[in-house]
């Protein structure tokens, strides 16, 4: 176990590096880093204090020392717009997205799993047959459009929820958070289910087949012949069977939830890390895109480790084959 | 059912291919749902009303007009207009063709970059196979959306430019794929009887490989067609994708986006549903497609 926790370390910890490599690429060797990371408003005093303090004028190798130097201090460099360090305005967001992205997945966990057991239990039923088709129909909606949709039909037809924005939020342990008060729920629930209708739809998928796989196993044959109702045949035998994948996949479509928030981010014009990106880049705020992105891959990494790690103790399996 | 009786050999292959895809009543439909929007696109330029980019026909005073509402020269608003006074079937017919060729463009590019790329890394094995796998490793454990939000964070937009990052997303997965039939194909032996009769590597994976690997890739390229125009509408939507020389569908609906406050729905609402309506049928056609050549379902 150990043994494979230190080379799933390792293994993380190269990825970061390749992908520290890959930023500093994209910024440094094929743009100009002079336009990326200097204010065009700069004047020339400003522009050689920059270039000097960046260590532009040093070979590659240095200046890719500095970089990671940077990254680790957390020093990536002031926004533009903000006149504050890059890497606060990210954080400063983050809790924003990260309350989406949980809620979104509360969501889809809450309404897929029951949803997914119905239609892998009746499969041909119109039931089950309806639930898949909106679920063919939940992988092909895009976002953004489902987005505009629930503004036009929740908000602006009926007026029942407000727009877009996050609405009051009340500090917990110094994290402005929404779900605390009516408002920001109020806020939180279209935003929140638009996001979730993807994960909604994979979720649902993956249940009914696993679902589906399970009711032809030996072990519900015995346990129906054992003479264990039906619906604990379903609660501890197929539900405890196909939790792993499912913890699995939540896990790793965290991370997805938390890229796909830009676009519900900015539709609902919710002040988190993705809505913060397409501002930037919209007023060509470097600094801000490049700590945006540094932070989202390792925020990946990080995700990809711990869904590894949990999966390891979940599955023995997957122990023995990572230790011989 | 009459096709049980027949006996299965009487049928050629793609009468039977033919058959076995018309049984799915919906996938039927969708392909002619698909066949039309492809013909529409196609002669858009006959069928619509007006040219929705040649400003000498459009009429500001016509601007945002609802939808059945009576143009000034004559034709009626189906689908009513947009702020510039451009009718919206038009806009839609125009968006089409260009999301519709964004789409299959880049998927063709990564399909032919991944083949090509997969059969060089199953072909050469070792370090090469290693490096290019681990690489297909990084870039999958990344949603595509992000890995092209960073790319056209980066590079800027343009139609080139957005080509260019729905290949990047895609090729990886046509990599993975292609690497690990050829895997399986290589060791089969007609390729070891290629092999005596001396044939070169190269030709060997070229002509004997690739035509057993590529039918399965050609199914999953349908529904990646799909992929691609979602996420093509998606960057345009968030102003990351197509310049507002090439109003992709995703433009069209980003367009419409202030003037759905004010219960303009029409300028959003129906470029969405063309955009719904072409990936439900691609999806659709798609799943048919590989239900029907998966040799295990029969």
């Amino acid at each position: 176990m150990l043994n494979f926790m230190l080379r799933r370390l390792a293994q993380s910890a190269a990825t970061l590096f390749v992908m520290s490599l890959l930023v500093f690429t994209g910024v440094y060797a094929i743009g100009n880093p002079v336009d990326i990371l200097i204010n065009p408003q700069a004047d020339q005093a400003e522009i050689a204090q920059t270039i000097a303090q960046l260590g532009l004028d040093k070979p590659l190798w240095q200046q890719y020392w500095i970089f990671l130097k940077g990254a680790f201090s957390g020093d990536l460099g002031k926004s533009f717009a903000a006149s504050i360090p890059a890497i606060e305005l990210i954080f400063e967001r983050m809790p924003a997205t990260l309350e989406l992205a949980f809620t979104a997945m509360l969501i889809a966990i809450v309404f897929g799993i029951p949803l997914g057991l119905l239609a892998g239990l009746k499969p041909d039923s119109w039931i089950g047959r309806s639930i898949m088709a909106g679920s063919i129909l939940g992988f092909s909606l895009p976002t953004f459009w489902v987005g505009l949709m629930l503004i036009m039909v929740f908000s602006v037809q009926l007026g029942w929820l407000p727009t877009t924005g996050r609405g009051a939020t009340v500090d917990v342990f110094g994290i402005p958070v929404s779900f605390l008060t009516w408002d920001g729920i109020r806020h939180l629930i279209l935003p929140a289910t638009n996001l979730a209708l993807f994960q909604l739809a994979l979720l649902i998928r993956l249940v009914r087949a696993g679902t589906r796989e399970a009711m032809l196993q030996d072990y519900v044959r015995y346990a129906r012949a054992k003479g264990v109702s039906e619906r604990d045949v379903v609660r501890v035998h197929v539900l405890r069977n196909i939790l792993i994948p499912v913890v699995t996949v939540v896990g790793l479509e965290l991370g997805s939830l938390i890229a796909f928030a830009v676009v519900t981010e900015t539709v609902f014009a919710w002040p988190g890390m993705g809505k913060l990106l397409i501002d930037s880049i919209n007023v060509l705020d470097r600094p801000v895109i490049v700590a945006y992105l540094l932070v989202i891959v390792f925020l990946f990494i990080l995700i990809n480790l711990l869904v590894d790690l949990l999966y390891t103790a979940l599955d023995p399996r997957v122990r023995l084959k990572g230790a011989r | 059912m009459n096709a049980v009786m027949l006996p299965k050999r009487e049928l050629s292959p793609g009468r039977e291919f033919a058959s076995g895809f018309a049984r799915d009543r919906i996938a039927l439909g969708a392909l002619w749902v698909l066949c039309a929007l492809l013909i529409a696109t196609l002669i858009a330029p006959w069928i619509s009303p007006q040219n929705p980019y040649d400003l000498a026909q459009l009429d500001i005073l016509d601007a945002k007009l609802a939808p059945g509402a009576k143009a000034a020269a004559g034709y009626t608003y189906w689908l009513g207009t947009d702020d510039q006074g451009r009718d919206m079937v038009s806009a839609i017919l125009y968006g089409l063709r260009i999301s519709l060729g964004v789409g299959v463009l880049s998927t063709v590019a990564a399909l032919g970059l991944g083949l090509v790329i997969g059969l060089v890394s199953a072909r050469a094995g070792g370090w090469v196979d290693a490096l290019i796998m681990r690489i297909v490793d990084l870039q999958l454990s990344f949603p595509a959306i992000l890995v092209a939000l960073i790319l056209l964070a980066l590079a800027g937009q343009g139609v080139d430019k957005i080509i260019i990052a729905l290949v990047v997303v895609q090729w990886a997965y046509y990599a993975r794929t292609v690497r690990g039939a050829a895997l399986v194909e290589l060791k089969k032996e007609y390729v070891d009887a290629a092999i005596c009769a001396g044939y070169s590597g190269t030709r060997i994976l070229y002509r004997h490989v690739l035509p057993n690997v590529l039918p399965p890739l050609i199914v999953v390229a349908t529904v990646q067609v799909a992929h691609a125009i979602a996420l093509e509408a998606t960057l345009s939507f968030l102003g990351l994708g197509m310049p507002i020389t090439s109003p992709s569908l995703g433009l069209l609906i980003a367009n419409g986006y202030t003037h759905l406050l004010s219960g303009k729905y029409w300028i959003s609402f129906f470029p969405g549903i063309a955009l719904l309506v072409t990936i439900v049928a691609i999806n659709l056609v798609g799943d048919q497609l590989r239900d029907v050549l998966n040799p295990r379902l029969k």
